[in-house]
């Protein structure tokens, strides 16, 4: 296939913040060679051996998930962890108390190794773009690499002042080193940022006008104004503070009901709750916000989410249930009348578009967005409850620590925050499908021609999967094991 | 030649690969000392690698993120063709670039464990001596001419092997490889300043200096046939004599400040002979960023694009030097213990 010559689009495409035209005429001259096939036949009716018909594309997408679905916990943590270590240094130079530098030093280790891994695996996707979407990255690059260029400075700061804090406590004065934990800790946040506003044009694309398949007169800066913007990055940006503290207050909670008096456990729950608990519970309020401007500019990704195959007014709204896109109906969903249309809307009565307003080749996979959207929200509200509470008791001045139950679901919620992250990225990324560029690009035309692209998915998806195990269990011995023999346990070092 | 926006990109491209190789590069290098450690003195060459590397590697690193980033941004029509013809070679260097920066950590903080210990030390040091190879072969790819097709129907083996599996690719990956650890050996001298250890990398950086002189020479020689364009450029280019006599008078002061053990002007003249091979490539090439055919003004983005880019990137600058300068005056210029 001529790679060179292929065409993406046809029709020009308004600037406006209209909702997109859906049947563009994109698949014209869109590939030929063996991804015509994708797109000249209905996409769904290939979705069932699409593993065997195209492995290739497919074998690409997997190894785009999987090293996604690898980095954003890295990324993650390195938004979040930063900010408590910085927290318990802080509060060590302020009260002199040993157990806040023991903590500030474990987390920063914790901070390096998964700042490495992160960095190393972040390399992989920014050449992965490329090797598995060239076309993607040749059309896009000169309008969405703005946001990249400026969060490779951000990652770089971040990178130079980590160095900084790691081995810099003896060689700076304090002032200087709380200072360079704060830079690590606000440029971590403000390259996420960055990265997925990139990510946001991907969904809403702005800043161009497409004539003959070509973008023109490119506007990246208004590109990164893209209307998706906002929402996803503070979703995403409350996300990382709310799964990062959750997943530490769960560790230490589970670790406090076993043995309560520790104070290294006490104050590292304590700080880890002060960083998650806020974000949980602005979460939803940040979902509300998400959720209309899906409606909005994405309405098929909206009913892909809520199940929703009919378009209607009082649209109601689905918890649970399972998709079945051959009858177009979700069963054994729980309907609350007219929630949906509410939710996306804030009018009871809102028309909320189903998919049978859309053609069949241009719905996203419905079971597994609607699935993922399920165990997000579910996930996610659970944490702002468990949040809620523990904020209200705490100031009443209720020590939580002794009381049971509400530590039991604080440790149920500790990897909740990041089954959250994965569930809504796949909500974002695979209810774009099939496009690349939301109405522009499709994923088909944009993979590489380079054949057997199992062997780089299978390679890399067993790198990975042997740096997890190595990487979970370094967390344990580096950062999580109480500390045995310092004063953080006062009473068991003197009597030791 | 007129300066336009693309041509200053080009030049930005082209200065952060010369960072990457020069401080990146000199990591590559360390793991390669680390995994020829030896005589008397083994464990503390190991462990001087490591101190003079913990502080600073990350941050080394970003400069080819920065490389990639602005050639997509900016040479989209360039990036895209890389990225397919060297899809092998570019996914074993990320292959190695993963080993090598997790097995560094994971020996950092890993268990007090000797054996473990190790074996993480030999991963680290395996993935440093194979990843600049590949970084090499990539950029000896480049060199040929040999991506230059503009369609990749047809034979797997024609479009996706032959461009980079040739042995002026892998001279060239060797030519990097004895160049960082030249650079790394050189470096470390100045290091080590005042303990035995500098007599070991005094004498490794010699040894590479003449692993890169004769290497060198080899991938000039290979280049007659294999990368026509570029050798006509070495040989004959407007700019070809200058940058050959400034590249041998740093090679010559490096070798001659090593003898002499002037460490530090060792350092800065082995740097810049490093800088200057790579520079040479550059004008050697010039004005095609892919030869055969495609130059730096037909891959580049629109004007628009590249503006901004250029305004972002003296934004970074400003950010991103003093930075610089704090993170290596802490770790690199008040050495004391």
């Amino acid at each position: 296939m001529d790679v060179q010559q292929r065409d993406v689009g046809e029709e020009e495409y308004p600037d406006e913040q209209e909702q997109r035209p859906h049947a563009q005429k994109l698949a014209r001259g869109a590939g030929t060679g063996k991804h015509a096939l994708l797109v000249d036949a209905p996409l769904r009716s290939l979705r069932a051996p699409l593993v065997f018909v195209m492995p290739d594309l497919f074998a690409a997408r997997s190894q785009m998930a999987m090293s996604l679905a690898f980095h954003i916990i890295f990324a993650v943590v390195g938004i979040g962890l930063p900010a408590l270590m910085v927290i318990a240094e802080y509060r060590w130079r302020r009260t002199g108390e040993a157990v806040y530098l023991d903590l500030a030093k474990r987390w920063s280790r914790g901070a390096a190794i998964l700042f490495a891994v992160g960095a190393v695996s972040g390399t992989v996707l920014s050449f992965e773009l490329g090797l598995l979407w060239p076309e993607f990255m040749k059309q896009a690059g000169p309008i969405i690499g703005m946001p990249f260029s400026l969060e490779g400075f951000a990652f770089f700061t971040e990178a130079i002042f980590l160095g900084i804090y790691l081995y810099g406590w003896e060689r700076i004065s304090a002032r200087a080193h709380v200072a360079s934990g704060i830079v690590v800790a606000v440029s971590g946040a403000i390259s996420g940022i960055f990265v997925v506003i990139a990510n946001a044009w991907m969904n809403t694309p702005r800043g161009f006008t497409l004539v003959d398949g070509k973008f023109t007169n490119i506007d990246p800066l208004a590109a990164m104004l893209t209307p998706a913007a906002f929402p996803q990055t503070l979703h995403m940006t409350l996300a990382a503070y709310a799964a990062t503290g959750f997943a530490v207050a769960g560790i230490h909670a589970l670790l406090l009901l076993r043995d309560p008096t520790n104070t290294f456990h006490r104050h590292a729950f304590a700080i880890a709750l002060l960083v998650g608990a806020p974000a949980a519970i602005l979460q939803p309020l940040s979902g509300d916000i998400s959720a209309r401007y899906v409606a909005k500019q994405q309405p098929v990704k909206l009913a892909a989410m809520e199940g929703d195959f009919v378009t209607m007014r009082g649209a109601p709204l689905r918890i649970g249930g399972i998709p079945n896109e051959a009858e177009r109906k979700t069963p054994y969903a729980i309907e609350i009348p007219k929630g949906l249309s509410f939710l996306a809307t804030h009018d009871f009565n809102a028309e909320i578009k189903g998919l049978n307003d859309f053609p069949v080749n241009e719905w996203p996979p419905v079971a597994i967005v609607h699935i993922a959207f399920q165990i997000m929200v579910g996930l996610g509200s659970f944490m702002a409850l468990v949040a809620l509470i523990a904020l209200v008791l705490q100031w009443r001045k209720r020590d939580i620590i002794t009381i049971r139950w509400l530590m039991m679901a604080i440790v149920l919620a500790a990897p909740m925050g990041f089954i959250c992250i994965e569930a809504g990225w796949t909500v974002t990324e695979v209810g774009r499908q099939p496009w690349v560029i939301y109405g522009i690009l499709r994923t088909a035309n944009a993979v590489t021609p380079m054949p057997g692209l199992i062997v780089p998915f299978l390679t890399f998806t067993a790198l990975y999967i042997f740096l997890g195990v190595i990487v979970v269990w370094l967390l344990y011995q580096q950062v999580l094991r109480s500390p045995t023999t310092n004063e953080s346990r006062p009473n068991r070092a003197r009597a030791a | 030649m007129t300066i336009t926006p693309a041509i200053a990109i080009a030049g930005v491209v082209m200065a952060a690969l010369t960072f990457y190789v020069l401080f990146a590069g000199a990591d590559f290098g360390g793991g390669v000392w680390d995994f020829l450690a030896s005589g008397p003195r083994k464990k503390e060459q190991r462990d001087v690698i490591s101190h003079a590397l913990a502080p600073i590697w990350e941050a080394n690193h970003v400069w080819l993120i920065l490389v990639i980033v602005l050639l997509f941004t900016c040479f989209p029509a360039a990036f895209s063709t890389i990225a397919i013809a060297l899809h092998i070679p570019l996914s074993l260097m990320l292959f190695g670039i993963v080993l090598r920066g997790s097995a560094f950590i994971f020996r950092s903080y890993g268990s007090d464990q000797d054996a473990a210990q190790q074996w993480w030390g030999r991963v680290f040091a395996i993935a440093s001596i194979i990843t600049p190879v590949l970084l090499g072969v990539c950029v000896g790819a480049i060199a040929t001419g040999g991506l230059g097709m503009t369609s990749f129907s047809g034979p797997f083996v024609e479009h996706f092997v032959t461009p980079w599996l040739t042995a002026f690719g892998f001279g060239v990956g060797l030519m990097a490889l004895a160049l960082f650890s030249f650079l790394a050996a050189v470096y470390l001298t100045v290091e080590t300043e005042g303990t035995p250890l500098q007599d070991d990398f005094r004498t490794r950086a010699l040894w590479s200096a003449a692993a890169v002189f004769v290497l060198t020479f080899g991938v000039l020689a290979l280049s007659w046939n294999a990368a026509p364009m570029v050798r006509a450029g070495l040989v004959a280019g407007s700019f070809a004599l200058p940058i050959h006599v400034v590249t041998g008078i740093a090679a010559v002061t490096a070798i001659g400040a090593l003898w002499t053990r002037r460490f530090r002007l060792a350092r800065a003249a082995a740097a810049a002979q490093v800088a200057f091979i790579l520079w040479g490539w550059a004008a050697a090439q010039y004005p095609y960023l892919l030869p055969p055919s495609l130059t730096i003004e037909a891959a580049a983005a629109p004007s628009r694009t590249l503006v901004l880019v250029l305004w972002a990137l003296a934004a970074g600058a400003c950010v991103l030097f003093p930075s610089l300068f704090y993170l290596f005056r802490i770790f690199k210029m008040q050495r004391s213990s």
